[in-house]
């Protein structure tokens, strides 16, 4: 497989791990406080999105592909929670 | 790997983490859950494509790269499909809008009505 990056592109990469896994956290102020039930299903979303390119990015950073499918599977996951949850809310019920 | 395709995957990297961030100061500035929708389910989803794409030219058109084209395609599809089911939830909800300037197309087609009559 592809060797570890090193110099810049490495350093870069480990600059954008570190944005991201703020920005996840400052997600989850929206999470806590939202006004709205819709409110924290998008701040969810976010949140599933931001881990999904925080696996692609420890993908890069350690050099393993296997992480890459890690992250399909967390966007698949993502996908299926916002979805049962914008059913939850407003149908009370998941499957009729 | 030479300089050029480093290169490369450190630009992306820095396009994707923009676009991110842009997405969640949408999220957490934008005064309406249909503006933050929009903003987030916009802007997160190109990051987060660019990310996969700096993983696309890293890996090459094998295994992990191929891998990174599929979750490309995976979220310019589920993308939308998420937020529409959010906004129409909300509607369902009977949450306002933001202000009192915009407002849902059947009240605007009635008040044309009204007026021409």
């Amino acid at each position: 497989m592809a060797s570890e990056l090193a110099g810049v592109p490495a350093a870069v990469i480990n600059v954008a791990l570190v944005l991201v896994s703020a920005l996840t956290l400052l997600a989850g102020y929206r999470v806590i406080k939202g006004p709205t039930v819709p409110d924290r299903v998008v701040a969810l979303d976010t949140i599933a999105t931001n881990v999904v390119a925080i696996a692609v990015l420890f993908a890069l950073q350690r050099g393993r592909g296997l992480f890459v499918t890690v992250s399909l599977v967390l966007a698949i996951i993502g996908f299926i929670s916002t979805i049962a949850v914008s059913q939850y809310v407003v149908e009370g019920d998941i499957i009729e | 790997m030479n300089v050029i395709q480093q290169a490369v995957v450190a630009a992306l990297v820095v396009v994707g983490s923009f676009f991110l961030l842009v997405g969640t100061i949408g999220l957490l500035r934008l005064p309406d859950v249909y503006n933050r929708m929009h903003a987030t389910s916009k802007a997160t989803t190109l990051g987060a494509a660019s990310i996969f794409l700096a993983g696309f030219v890293y890996y090459g058109p094998e295994n992990a790269g191929l891998t990174s084209l599929v979750g490309i395609l995976f979220l310019f599809i589920t993308a939308p499909t998420g937020a529409h089911l959010i906004s129409r939830s909300a509607e369902k909800m009977g949450i306002p809008f933001f202000g009192d300037q915009v407002t849902w197309p059947g009240d605007n087609d009635e008040y044309d009505a009204s007026n021409g009559d």
